[in-house]
């Protein structure tokens, strides 16, 4: 029997759960960190475009702070996240840059003096102030106010990776990949640790811990159409769910990304499109002004997501073997700037493609179509990051729904968040691990390792009915078809039943090779379809449930965004046994909030059912600060005094920017 | 017109007793712009559920799934089957690694390794007060530094060097690049000498005879011999002082 030990384990080694294990590290205790695959190939190496942080330092993001990018991920959020966490967040997220920097993260810097960009499809020189010369810059992403985004070329996310994953290595933290999580340990209060799965060898090991972290990312792989990594199947999350206790929140909301390349699913960055790139249809006309005046391919990923979809539902989509598509142009942004900050993309265009993305007129454009690409729900956790039903359970990252992305996600915002979280929530964490734990009942552990392996043997063991394989091709067909871009509660029904009916197939599959100690990728197939099938339940069932649009949530048969009836969180939670997830729901409490509920700034006008409670709160918001600024008070008082919150010291510090100091 | 791929892979399972090395042939119909990923992933949902390989980002931007196709190291993600004339394929794990089972080495472990050898972190005995504005770096030399952060740690140049299969503790074109990376980067205040502890030796970057299969094969284009040579030239001044 393997049992190991330390203080604190993390789950999940991208840059959320490595971000988390250096602050443990940092506190002086042991931290053993698992992950499916070497912590550097996680999916978060796969960011591309770059890290909103509201650092101020270039000419387009001159005026920029806190306030503002609070108010644009609560915009962004389409009201659905938790404000006291988007502001913990906004806080703390030029900390997380600086420190990234600092790091050897190597950040693109300013340079002062003229530089050209493509503003609106038109070449436009901006002016870089002297004294930003050598600090960050920052690009333009989707549904911002002001260039907010730090980037390094269209690799950030490999830089971030590396950055924090060497620190992690010089912090000593014990990292051990491909060792897969595949159960919760608790006493149906506390959580104890994991088993976890040797996937060389095959061995079932305890990790037992004072606190346990699952970081383990995103589900996108429960779609068909998806620009998620083959390695982001949401089994942390499932796992959760499986204690029957932890509840997994607002699974329906179900970020679609406007730009992945047709038909391998790889993302072409919002950057594209920050940067000055536009969308084209069949006929080579740019429609996105038609539809958003405003903010064109910039409005937010929901809304250009849809407007794609409405305008190829016109016909006015490009005919490909693989379905209808359309184009993204960014040669209008010249073959110097493609090659020098959209290598990637160019290289993707042309290894997977065929394509120069640089080449004028349509030779360069590439077929984009609108496919799933971020998990806004997940493990339900307060603003410490620790589970609400399951004490020493915390988690971090995607595979959380700390929410301070709600119903959308702004571009940006996630890795941001990864790091951000990782500092915030891996320090409660830290405090966690210090103070509790201590004396584990190693009767529970044994019991939780030998149910284990009677289950593994009892997939090797059946002559099941099905092929693991063929049930999940099916449920990501399902999930693509119906609970995808547009949704209807006809559609929603449907899948949940379908879904329902492969859930119960999953427990009567045959797995061909019965070797239990060794690699075995149908084993970990079958063991992980079913896990895979609860997780999409909850994201059907929540969207089936949840009678409004906001945000990514679209059903076309209530398209208003519907402020009266819910204002709420879906939590749902699995009862061992059952086939269907359990739905409760947790208010969002209007008269708290710093900013009430009102338009979004795109999209279309008009389109919400209001709820009282916004009018008033707002008056209330509105009162306090005039007052508060007749008074001469600053605007952290302000922020104060309309929605005060709690973050650590040492996060909370007021952050320095050129020409306004500490202000 | 599709035509039909004849994809070899090689099966060991060196956990099992009863495993020998052999080659497998499966048979699949070509597909526009077909890669190795897609052969493997559509062989294991329909032919063979038990072979193992390893893909993560299947984008080329991770490294997890370098193997020996036609005998050259490359990413399998970023293969294109319409590249092999006659639709032959034959793949194999890559040497210089641990082999796991099949089409999979485990390249986690070495280039952990290779990072607690090279110290692969910013050196620095300041605090940095993460509320200031952050150290000034020259846009340029930012841009330099992220060059050599490109690497995605993908062990192609491992094992395309015959320096590494004769001397297995080499570190490697991408552990001297490490190097470099760092002695580039204004943030770290490694001195010339601290690296010379490191990798001024035979295992390091005396060891490379410069026969450039490395940079020939890296997915990332990497400048690896002449960051080799630029190490080499620092630490033999080094030496001679
Ligand atoms: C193509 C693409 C581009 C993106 N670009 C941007 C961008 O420009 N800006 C932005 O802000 N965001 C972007 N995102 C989103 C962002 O990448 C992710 O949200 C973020 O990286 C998630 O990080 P994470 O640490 O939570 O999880 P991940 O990086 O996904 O890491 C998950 C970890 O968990 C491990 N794991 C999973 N399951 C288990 C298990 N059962 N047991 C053990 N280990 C397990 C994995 O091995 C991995 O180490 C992009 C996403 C995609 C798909
Ligand atoms: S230097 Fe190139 S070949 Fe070597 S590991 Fe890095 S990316 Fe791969
Ligand atoms: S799977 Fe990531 S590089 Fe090939």
């Amino acid at each position: 029997m393997n049992i190991q030990y330390s203080d604190a384990l993390v789950i999940g080694g991208g840059l959320a759960g490595l971000r988390a294990a250096i602050e443990v590290a940092k506190s002086g205790q042991s931290v053993t960190l698992l992950s499916i695959c070497p912590v550097k190939r996680s999916h978060s190496a796969a960011v591309q475009g770059g890290m909103q942080a509201s650092l101020g330092n270039g000419a387009k993001g001159e005026g920029d702070n806190e306030d503002l990018h609070f108010a644009d991920t609560v915009k962004g959020s389409d009201w659905g996240c938790d404000q006291e966490v988007a502001r913990m967040f906004a806080q703390t997220a030029p900390k997380a840059v600086r420190e990234l920097a600092a790091w050897g993260v190597p950040w693109t810097r300013v340079t002062k003096g003229p530089r050209t960009v493509v503003i609106n499809a038109q070449k436009t020189v901006i002016e870089e102030k002297e004294e930003a010369h050598g600090l960050i810059n920052a690009r333009d992403f989707g549904g911002t106010k002001k260039w907010r985004t730090c980037y390094i070329a269209d690799a950030t996310g490999h830089c971030m990776l590396y950055g924090v994953a060497n620190e992690a290595i010089k912090h000593q933290v014990k990292i051990i990949d491909r060792m897969e999580a595949v159960r919760i340990i608790h006493d149906g209060k506390k959580c104890l640790g994991v088993i976890a799965r040797d996937l060389i060898n095959g061995q079932l090991i305890a990790y037992i811990a004072r606190g346990t972290m699952i970081a383990t990312g995103g589900y996108g792989r429960i779609y068909k159409q998806t620009t998620n990594a083959v390695i982001c199947e949401g089994t942390g999350a499932a796992i959760a769910l499986e204690t029957g206790l932890c509840r997994l929140s607002n699974m329906e909301a179900v970020q679609f990304h406007p730009t992945p390349i047709v038909p391998s699913g790889i993302l072409l960055t919002e950057g594209c499109r920050g940067d000055g790139g536009i969308l084209r249809d069949v006929d080579g006309y740019r429609f996105m002004p038609d539809y958003e005046p405003e903010k064109k391919e910039l409005a937010s990923r929901d809304v250009v997501s849809r407007r794609m979809m409405e305008h190829i539902r016109k016909g006015k989509g490009v005919k490909s073997p693989y379905g209808d598509h359309l184009w993204l142009d960014i040669s209008i942004l010249g073959r110097a700037h493609v090659e020098k900050n959209l290598r990637d993309v160019q290289d993707i265009c042309k290894t997977f493609n065929g394509i120069d993305p640089a080449d004028e007129g349509p030779k360069g454009w590439a077929p984009v179509l609108p496919m799933q690409h971020y998990s806004m729900g997940g493990i339900r956790t307060k603003p410490t990051g620790e589970s609400q039903w399951l004490d020493g359970l915390f988690a971090c990252g995607e595979a959380a729904c700390w929410d301070m992305h709600g119903f959308n996600r702004l571009g940006g915002n996630s890795c941001a968040e990864t790091v951000v979280a990782g500092m915030i929530i891996g320090d409660y964490f830290a405090q966690y691990c210090k103070n509790n734990g201590e004396v584990v009942d190693t009767n529970i552990v044994k019991e939780f390792l030998s149910k284990e392996y009677q289950y593994l043997k009892s997939l090797v063991d059946k002559e099941g009915k099905y092929n693991v394989f063929e049930i999940k091709n099916r449920m990501k067909e399902i999930m693509w078809d119906k609970v995808a871009i547009f949704r209807t509660g006809e559609g929603l029904k449907e899948a949940v039943d379908e879904l329902e009916k492969l859930y119960k197939d999953s427990q009567d599959v045959k797995v061909h090779c019965k070797e239990l100690d060794c690699a075995n990728p149908e084993l970990e197939e079958a063991y992980r379809v079913p896990r895979m099938l609860k997780i999409a339940l909850c994201v059907a069932y929540g969207a089936l449930l949840r009678t409004e649009s906001r945000g990514a949530h679209y059903r076309e048969d209530y398209p208003k965004r519907d402020d009266l009836n819910w204002m709420k969180r879906t939590n749902t939670y699995w009862v061992e046994g059952e086939t269907l997830p359990r739905v409760e729901y947790e208010e969002l409490d209007i008269m708290k909030m710093e900013m009430p509920p009102a338009f979004r700034g795109y999209g279309a006008k008009g389109n919400i059912i209001e709820n009282p409670l916004s009018e008033k709160r707002q008056a209330e918001v509105d009162a306090i600060r005039e007052k508060m600024e007749a008074e001469g008070k600053s605007r952290y008082e302000i922020q104060d005094a309309l929605m005060p919150y709690e973050l650590q010291a040492k996060f909370k510090k007021p952050n320095q920017r050129i020409g306004v100091d500490y202000e | 017109m599709s035509r039909k791929l004849t994809i070899k892979a090689f099966k060991y399972n060196p956990l099992s007793k009863i495993s020998k090395p052999h080659f497998v042939t499966y048979e699949l119909e070509e597909t526009p712009f077909m890669t190795v990923f897609v052969c493997l992933t559509l062989i294991r949902e329909k032919m063979d559920a038990d072979l193992s390989f390893d893909f993560v980002c299947r984008a080329g931007i991770c490294g997890s799934c370098a193997m020996m196709i036609n005998g050259v190291p490359k990413l399998a993600c970023k293969t294109l089957t319409k590249d092999y004339e006659d639709g032959v394929i034959e793949l194999m794990p890559m040497p210089a690694f641990r082999h796991i089972k099949d089409l999979s080495v485990n390249t986690g472990e070495w280039f952990e390794d290779m990072c607690k050898r090279v110290e692969s972190w910013v050196h620095n005995e300041k605090e940095t007060d993460i509320s200031a504005l952050e150290e000034r770096i020259e846009p340029e030399v930012a841009d330099e530094t992220f060059e050599l952060d490109r690497c995605i740690e993908c062990g192609i140049c491992v094992a395309s060097c015959a320096t590494k299969l004769m001397r297995p503790n080499f570190i490697g074109a991408t552990g001297l690049l490490r190097t470099a990376r760092y002695l580039q980067d204004p943030h770290d205040h490694r001195s010339i000498e601290d690296f010379y502890e490191l990798v001024g030796d035979d295992d390091g970057v005396f060891g490379c005879m410069s026969l450039l299969a490395c940079e020939d094969n890296c997915p990332k284009n990497l400048p690896l011999q002449s960051k080799i040579a630029y190490m080499r030239r620092q630490l033999v001044a080094q030496k001679n002082k």
